[in-house]
């Protein structure tokens, strides 16, 4: 009960501290923190479009964090959202430039899968690179990221410029509006709400299941827990590790053909930088999943609070002229109190034991709090990805 | 193609080059230390970003090339205390605070600008500086000897570093507690205080780098690293955690950068093929790794916080 408690109050310590940190950063800045604050809480959730607006900037980091979830279940970090999206949303670009007159019902299955696949092959390739080369998962999805945003600008200035752009020489590095068959149907009227919403909500569910009630997501978890039981069980650590890569790339993938599928924009554009095209929503997916306990469902919830943060930001820079880049500032100050709040919850376990307010039971989990039962909001079974990452 | 192989044009590409790899440089080599203590800082994009706002800011308000280049070294010191405190004292993982600090910086630096700056001004830019006689070397003497303060101290601290970590106490104490922190802790090396004094070392020098990064353009703008920091990291695993090694990677790293910008400036390839050619450094880095990741091997207790039991 105790111990839950004191899971439950990570998450919304962090919040607190976010909370004080943007009031100050407000009042640094000469705006009043209540107006701010109300103002960003309006522009989130004031009426039913900014709701879905919220909702339709949360979908990415559904994804992107569901997808983190897998991966670190599998003791292995992916830092290569960004370029996982970005993969995505390029292959899904193509098949919907090949078959642009297929009906919507073939057309929106294959744009998603499209995604799936490109993302799932930016997984994967750091994945077998780690598997199989023991090159560091963290190192070369982050070369990844740089390789794959020129990819992106060379394709959107070359092979997939919007043919009018060459004509008019302008070149601004877009796409031609894809055909209306390729995008996600919008469900409410008169708001931005598609169908990209319940499919990240789903994905997270799918997420969910399969790492607890598959025996693929026994193998990964049982991998992540420890990779030597795991091969003395005759495991094969090598495919587990490339798949739950794989796996975490092809979800951040969805959420490339969603950016592009459900945008107003009804193409694709970038302005240079990965940012341009995700959003930074392969890094925000990251904050999102740890916020959200690692936990493929409570990861739901914790996007839907950074989408919050998102719109509401935006609001801010609309009514206060506070530039909306606060909200990014505020996301690093989470992660950085999440992570560190993690061994300061196994002190306060321990003195707690200690002090006999926990009986043997309790006692022996504290020992080893990364490995305890999950709980919403802890982060008490994060993977120590320091066993693996020591190598190259 | 042709026009790129002139000597003019072959000394101007080796002088920009030396000039890019500055930033590089200066970060890995402090990463370098910091990693060779155990402890893996993915910060250093962030740190890099908010010092060179804060560098450009001094510069911009007084004019101060030498008040900015310290401006930036203090604030990496301050994230460096920062992410002590997080990883040393709190033992929290290093790879995702390191992401937070990224994240914090990057949306710091470009809250900042926008509120403070508004629009990218251009600001005064480190003025080269001629080494006598040796600047006179014809074609070596414009690439290697006219360069900016900086960019000679940044190859000046290469031999620095290297004989801080291989000659002195301080190296030897960071070198052990990041190979094997219970063996050190148990000879009264104390490993908190030695990594924090890495991590402290690391971060002014990421701090520096930026400085280095935005006094050499003259100008900023949100996000103006572009992911520089990591290449960074990435590239003290490319030089097998040698200073040496790091330079040769930050020269690399530099002179493609250099080469695709000449290429670019002379025509010779198209406005989306230098985003192509830009690629090019990444991949090397990726196949680098693949080639070196059985061969040499990481400080044993990189990324492990430690604890005594």
């Amino acid at each position: 009960m105790l111990k839950s408690l004191i899971g439950a109050l990570v998450p919304l310590l962090a919040a607190v501290v976010a909370l004080a940190f943007g009031a100050t950063m407000l009042l640094a800045l000469g705006a009043s923190p209540v107006e701010g604050f109300s103002a960003m809480f309006d522009g989130a959730f004031g009426s039913g479009s900014r709701i879905a607006a919220t909702a339709v900037k949360a979908t990415p980091l559904i994804l992107v964090g569901a997808g983190i979830t897998i991966a670190f279940r599998a003791n292995v970090i992916n830092i290569g959202g960004e370029s996982q999206i970005i993969a995505g949303a390029l292959l899904s670009t193509v098949v919907a430039l090949s078959f642009p007159d297929l009906p919507t019902i073939l057309l929106v299955p294959a744009v998603l899968l499209a995604g799936l696949v490109g993302g799932g092959i930016l997984g994967a390739i750091p994945g077998a690179l780690k598997a199989y080369a023991s090159v560091n998962e963290i190192l070369s999805t982050i070369m990844l990221n740089l390789v794959m945003v020129q990819f992106m600008n060379y394709l959107l200035r070359g092979p997939l410029i919007d043919p009018y752009e060459m004509e008019a020489g302008t070149r601004i590095p877009q796409t031609q509006r894809l055909s209306d068959n390729a995008m996600l149907p919008n469900l409410v009227d008169g708001t931005r709400l598609h169908l990209g919403v319940p499919v990240a909500i789903l994905a997270a569910v799918g997420a969910y299941l399969l790492l607890w009630r598959t025996p693929t997501g026994f193998r990964l978890r049982a991998v992540g827990h420890s990779a030597d039981a795991a091969r003395a069980s005759g495991m094969n650590v090598k495919r587990n590790i490339t798949l739950a890569l794989a796996l975490s790339g092809s979800l951040a993938g969805i959420a490339g053909a969603i950016l592009v599928f459900g945008s107003e924009g009804q193409r694709m554009v970038t302005d240079g930088s990965a940012a341009g095209f995700t959003g930074s929503a392969g890094f925000n997916g990251i904050v999102a999943a740890l916020f959200g306990g690692l936990h493929p469902i409570w990861t739901i919830p914790s996007a839907m609070l950074f989408g919050a943060l998102l719109t509401g930001a935006t609001q801010l820079q609309r009514v206060l002229q506070v530039p909306a880049a606060l909200a990014v500032a505020l996301n690093g100050i989470i992660v950085i109190f999440v992570v560190s709040s993690t061994p300061v919850r196994g002190w306060i376990q321990r003195s707690l034991s200690e002090a006999g307010l926990f009986n043997r039971h309790n006692d022996t989990k504290t020992e080893n709090p990364r490995h305890s039962r999950s709980e919403p909001g802890g982060l008490s079974d994060m993977p120590d990805p320091s066993e693996e990452s020591g190598n190259v | 193609m042709s026009d790129f192989f002139t000597l003019s044009v072959l000394v101007a590409t080796a002088a920009s080059g030396i000039r890019l790899a500055t930033p590089y440089l200066l970060a890995s080599l402090g990463e370098t230390v910091g990693q060779r203590s155990g402890v893996l800082n993915l910060g250093v994009d962030g740190v890099m970003l908010l010092s060179a706002f804060f560098s450009y800011w001094v510069v911009l308000k007084t004019g101060n090339l030498w008040l900015a280049v310290l401006v930036g070294v203090a604030v990496g010191l301050v994230m460096g205390l920062l992410y002590g405190f997080i990883t040393v004292v709190l033992n929290a993982t290093q790879g995702i605070s390191g992401i937070g600090i990224y994240i914090f910086g990057l949306g710091l630096s470009d809250l900042l600008f926008r509120r403070q700056v508004g629009t990218p001004k251009p600001v005064r830019r480190l003025p080269d500086v001629d080494i006598p006689v040796l600047s006179d070397i014809p074609h070596l003497g414009p690439a290697l000897f006219q360069r900016n303060l900086l960019t000679y101290l940044a190859f000046l601290l290469i031999p620095t570093t290297m004989f801080l970590l291989g000659r002195t106490t301080f190296g030897l104490n960071i070198r052990s507690v990041g190979e094997n922190p219970s063996a050190a802790d148990s000879l009264g090396v104390s490993v908190r205080r030695t990594r924090f004094a890495a991590i402290l070392i690391a971060n002014s020098m990421a701090g520096l780098a930026g400085a280095a990064l935005v006094l050499q353009l003259g100008i900023f703008q949100p996000n103006l690293t572009q992911g520089m920091g990591f290449i960074a990291v990435a590239l003290v695993y490319f030089g097998a955690w040698r200073p040496i090694g790091v330079m040769c990677g930050a020269l690399l790293y530099g002179l493609v950068n250099a080469t695709v910008l000449q290429w670019k400036a002379l025509g010779i390839i198209p406005v989306n093929g230098s985003d192509l050619a830009a690629m090019a450094p990444a991949v090397l880095t990726i196949l680098a790794l693949v080639v070196l990741a059985r061969r040499v091997s990481a400080p044993a207790a990189l990324t492990r916080p430690f604890s005594r039991h």
